[in-house]
C-alpha cells in the first residue's frame, strides 16, 4: 500500500512514501478505523504485530493488508485490580481473539455483561473515539460482541 | 550421570518479606554475609573472581548501575561485576551467566545473586512496575495486567483440561503448609482451600491467594569450577544439567496458552545435559508466581502428563513426603517473590537440601534436584538440575 508522505498524513514513511510496518503506524491505522496486519510478500505469512522481518522466511518485504475484524474468543480474564488509568473501568474483560485470517490479537472486550463471556464467542473489533491525553497517544481498538 | 559444570559451595539467603528500612544493597550484604560465614575455608576477598548479579527493576528504588554498587556493598571492589535481567529469571540468567564464565575457564570461583526491594511502593506502583515484562503497546496499552496474563492461561487451562479453583486453591495452601517450616519466609502461617476461593478477585480465575505477594530479600551462591569444590567443602552441590528457552514477550501470539514451551525446551536441554529424567528427581522448586503456572509447570517439566497438573496437587504427590515435593521452602507464594532474587533464592533452597541442611523442611535422602524459573509471561524459562558431589 503506497500512502501520501508522513508530513501528509502522519505515517512514518520510507523514502517511497510507502508505510513502514510499525507499531507506532498501526495505531495510526486505527486512528482511521482499519484494524491492518502486514503480509510477507515471499511466503504469504500474515505478521501481527505488524514487523519489518518474517520470522518464517526472514524475508524484508511485508505489505499492510486490513482484516475484516472479526473473531473468535480463545481466552479471557476479568480484571478486578487494574493498572491505575484503567481503574475506572473495573472489573473489564481481556482477551485473545482469533481473527478470521488467522492472527491472534490481544484486547478489551466490551459492550457485554461479564457472565456472559465465553470461549469461542464471535466477537469484531471497534475503535476507540478519543485518543488517550499523554504519551504514546495511540488510539486504541477493543472487541465487542459480533452483531 | 555427567560431569559437572561448575559446583556450589556456600549459600546465602536474606530473611524474605516487608524489609523496612533496608535497601537492595543491604539486603545483598545479608545474603552474602551468610554464604561467607558458612564457607570458612573461603576468602571472599582473594577467592573470589567476579560478581553475577539479577534485578528486575531499577524503578523500585531509582537505581541503576547496580552491579558495582552490590560489589561494593559486599567488599569485593575492583572485581568484575556483571548484572543481569530476565524480569522474574532475572538471577537464574546470572546463575547461566556465570556458569559459562566458569565452563569456559575465565573464572574459578564466583558470586551469583539476586536483589529485589518492593515493598516500600505501592501495590498499584509494584503492578505498573512488574506490567513492564510485558508488552507495553499491546498488552499494557490493552489494560492487560501482569496477573491478568495468568489468569488468562488459568482460563485456557480449565477449558481444555477441567482444572479447577480448588486445585489452584491447594497449590497455594501446600505452599503455606512449607513455608510455615521456613524460617527466612516471608509468610509462615497456613492457609485453607476456601480462604483461598474467598479472597479478593485479582484477576479472575485468579484471586489474591493464587498470587505471590511483593517481598523484599536478596539470595546468592558461591560457585566454583568443579575441579576445586572441595577445597571449599567436604560437602558441594553439583550442577549438572542448564536449559534455557525464550518465547515471544507476550502471550497473545502462541499456539497453547497451557503451555510454557520455555519450561518445556528448557527442561529437555537439562534433562539431556544431566542425563537424568523427571523421575529422578527427588526435590524441585517451581516458578510459582501464580498458582496456575506451578500446575502448568508440573506437566511441562513431565512431573505428570499434559493436563494432569490438577490432579497431582489433588493426590498431593508435591507436597513434603510426598512423590516429588515441591517448593519445600514454600515458593514465591509463601517464600516471597523477591523479584530478582527468586532464582538464585532456588538454587539456595536445592543447596540446602542437597546438603541436608534443609532443617525441618528436609527431603529425607535428596540426591537429585531441579529448579525452575521463569520471566514474564514465561518468555524467558531457566531449568536447572542439581546433583550432591560429596
Amino acid at each position: 500500500m503506497k500512502v501520501s508522505p508522513s508530513e501528509a498524513t502522519g505515517f512514518i514513511c520510507d523514502d517511497n512514501g510507502a508505510v513502514l510496518p510499525t507499531v507506532e503506524n498501526f495505531y495510526k491505522f486505527c486512528g482511521e478505523r482499519k484494524l491492518m496486519g502486514v503480509k510477507c510478500m515471499a511466503c504469504g505469512t500474515l505478521l501481527w504485530p505488524p514487523r519489518g522481518i518474517c520470522p518464517k522466511c526472514f524475508s524484508y518485504k511485508v505489505e499492510w493488508t486490513e482484516f475484516k475484524g472479526r473473531g473468535k474468543l480463545l481466552t479471557y480474564t476479568i480484571i478486578h485490580f487494574p493498572p491505575s488509568q484503567f481503574q475506572a473501568l473495573a472489573p473489564y474483560a481481556v482477551g485473545i481473539v482469533k481473527l478470521g485470517e488467522g492472527p491472534q490479537l490481544p484486547g478489551m472486550i466490551r459492550n457485554i455483561k461479564l457472565e456472559d463471556l465465553h470461549i469461542g464467542m464471535d466477537l469484531e473489533v471497534d475503535f476507540e473515539i478519543t485518543v488517550p491525553k499523554e504519551w504514546p497517544r495511540w488510539p486504541r481498538y477493543f472487541f465487542k460482541p459480533a452483531r | 550421570m555427567t560431569q559437572p559444570l561448575a559446583s556450589i559451595v556456600s549459600a546465602g539467603i536474606s530473611r524474605f518479606g516487608v524489609r523496612e528500612g533496608l535497601y537492595g544493597r543491604e539486603l545483598f550484604a545479608e545474603a552474602a554475609r551468610e554464604a561467607f560465614d558458612s564457607c570458612p575455608n573461603l576468602n571472599p576477598k582473594r577467592d573470589i573472581q567476579a560478581l553475577f548479579v539479577g534485578m528486575m527493576s531499577d524503578s523500585y528504588e531509582h537505581q541503576a548501575h547496580v552491579a558495582p554498587l552490590f560489589l561494593d556493598w559486599v567488599g569485593l571492589l575492583p572485581k568484575p561485576a556483571f548484572r543481569t535481567e530476565g524480569a522474574c529469571a532475572s538471577s537464574s540468567v546470572a546463575m547461566r551467566t556465570a556458569l559459562f564464565a566458569i565452563v569456559s575457564g575465565m573464572y574459578d570461583v564466583v558470586l551469583v545473586g539476586g536483589v529485589e526491594k518492593m515493598t516500600h511502593v505501592s501495590t498499584t506502583g509494584v503492578t505498573e512496575i512488574l506490567a513492564m515484562a510485558s508488552d507495553f503497546p499491546f498488552e499494557q496499552w490493552h489494560g492487560i495486567s501482569f496477573p491478568g496474563i495468568f489468569g488468562m492461561m488459568a482460563v485456557d487451562h480449565m477449558n481444555r483440561y477441567g482444572t479447577t479453583e480448588e486445585q489452584m486453591a491447594k497449590v497455594a495452601v501446600k505452599n503455606h503448609e512449607h513455608g510455615v517450616l521456613n524460617p527466612k519466609a516471608h509468610f509462615q502461617k497456613r492457609i485453607t482451600v476456601s480462604e483461598v476461593l474467598t479472597s479478593r478477585p485479582v484477576a479472575w480465575p485468579l484471586k489474591l491467594y493464587d498470587c505471590c505477594p511483593r517481598s523484599d530479600g536478596a539470595s546468592c551462591i558461591v560457585l566454583t569450577s568443579p575441579k576445586i569444590a572441595k577445597k571449599f567443602t567436604d560437602t558441594p552441590v553439583n550442577i549438572i544439567g542448564s536449559g534455557q528457552a525464550q518465547d515471544t514477550l507476550s502471550l497473545f501470539e502462541r499456539e497453547n496458552f497451557s503451555t510454557m514451551k520455555v519450561t518445556k525446551l528448557a527442561a529437555q536441554q537439562a534433562y539431556e545435559m544431566a542425563k537424568v529424567g523427571p523421575k529422578d528427581i527427588d526435590v524441585a522448586e517451581l516458578h510459582d508466581c501464580f498458582t496456575i503456572a506451578e500446575i502448568i509447570a508440573y506437566e511441562d517439566l513431565g512431573f505428570c502428563d499434559k493436563g494432569k497438573g490438577g490432579k497431582l496437587i489433588d493426590e498431593g504427590a508435591t507436597y513434603l513426603g510426598g512423590r516429588i515435593p515441591s517448593n519445600t521452602s514454600g515458593g514465591l507464594k509463601a517464600k516471597g517473590h523477591p523479584v530478582g532474587a527468586t532464582g538464585t533464592a532456588q538454587a539456595c533452597e536445592i543447596y540446602l537440601q542437597l546438603t541436608n541442611q534443609a532443617g525441618r523442611r528436609q527431603v529425607a535422602g535428596a540426591e537429585i534436584g531441579l529448579t525452575e524459573n521463569v520471566g514474564g509471561s514465561a518468555s524467558t524459562g531457566i531449568v536447572h538440575i542439581y546433583q550432591r558431589g560429596d
